[in-house]
């Protein structure tokens, strides 16, 4: 085999390699994890949602905006994510950064088929985020309400999944039981085994 | 109150700040009750776009550029052509701005315009993105100098 052909065949399994493969991005560790912000707001039939309510379930917080195209993209995930795993604790909260609010948001639930949870995003949650400055961008919610990672801008999908998933190992009870210990209270691998059960 | 994020996520996850920037147009010189153009140019940073003043969905957010009542009114703008940009999170091309451009407006002074150098003041509006995200819409103000003379 040729110099040429061996770079040739080289370059094809390479290409091929990077197509297959994926590096998913880490969680934080338990120590770095930080609490999420609260807030309140209400959803598209009225009713308050308040963040807190949350505490015990996985929470992907998703700020987004109907005139944003790559999160366009990502809303059929999320739609998915939402009936695959909401019976294991998960849930999506969808915040709008469209300026003219439910006139422009509505619609777009209809038209989309969005099946979780959308409110506006105020100005003030959106500041306690970061002053939220780029679309999509993503919060990924442990069990107890922290901040396990975060994404800005279009992810692979896969990364959002993987996330889900590790995060739904904990057991629901453990992270309730640490949050009651206190907001120093950190899950140790003595309590909690991946796959465990409450 | 929750607490609000540490400054270094901040940094990481959101600073952004204009990616879309004006040169101020030329001073335009203008006799009452005659037409004249004056050129905008506009320079936008290197892998971002903005919508054209045309978008290709009626959820995208175009490109305007709108004058204040003054010594001069716009009777007309020309955007340039836009590319038709392909990307990965569009299924079909966008209709859209990007790199170095400008718009033209055409200005009409008014009959009674008095003579004399005036400002006259602007709002220009865009929304830019890159391949994988968004930055929210903002208003860029902006001025040109007239003299309007007899």
């Amino acid at each position: 085999m040729s110099r040429i052909q061996v770079a040739a065949v080289s370059s094809a399994l390479l290409l091929l390699l990077a197509g297959c493969s994926h590096s998913p991005r880490e969680l934080k560790s338990e120590a770095q994890r930080q609490k999420a912000p609260n807030f309140t707001l209400k959803d598209a039939d009225g009713n308050p949602v308040n963040l807190t309510d949350y505490r015990g379930k996985v929470v992907l917080v998703n700020f987004w905006a109907t005139w944003c195209g790559p999160c366009e993209v990502e809303i059929p995930w999320f739609v998915e994510f939402e009936q695959k795993y909401r019976d294991q604790g998960f849930a999506v909260l969808g915040l709008s950064m469209d300026d003219d609010g439910w006139k422009a948001v509505r619609p777009y639930i209809a038209s989309h088929k969005i099946n979780y949870r959308v409110m506006i995003a105020s100005e003030i949650v959106s500041q306690q985020f970061g002053d939220i400055d780029s679309l999509p961008t993503s919060f990924m919610l442990d069990r107890q309400g922290r901040i396990a990672t975060n994404h800005v801008g279009l992810v692979d999908k896969r990364d959002y999944q993987n996330e889900i998933l590790k995060l739904l190992e904990v057991p629901k009870t453990a992270a309730v039981r640490a949050v009651g210990a206190g907001p120093l209270a950190v899950l140790t691998g003595a309590g909690v085994r991946a796959g465990q059960r409450p | 109150m929750a607490l609000a994020l540490s400054p270094s996520l901040r940094a990481q996850a959101f600073a952004q700040g204009n990616v879309l920037n004006y040169t101020p147009p030329r001073k335009v010189v203008a006799k009452a009750g005659a037409a004249v153009d004056s050129a905008l140019p506009l320079d936008l940073r290197s892998g971002y776009h903005v919508n054209s003043n045309m978008p290709s969905d009626d959820y995208l957010i175009p490109l305007r550029l709108t004058w204040n009542p003054g010594p001069l009114e716009a009777a007309g703008f020309t955007f340039p052509k836009p590319e038709m940009g392909k990307y990965s999170f569009s299924e079909k091309p966008l209709s859209v701005y990007t790199g170095e451009f400008q718009i033209v407006t055409h200005f009409k002074a008014s009959a009674n315009a008095e003579p004399g150098p005036k400002t006259l003041t602007g709002k220009l509006r865009y929304q830019a993105c890159n391949s994988s995200m968004c930055l929210p819409p903002k208003t860029l103000d902006v001025s040109l100098q007239v003299e309007i003379v007899k």
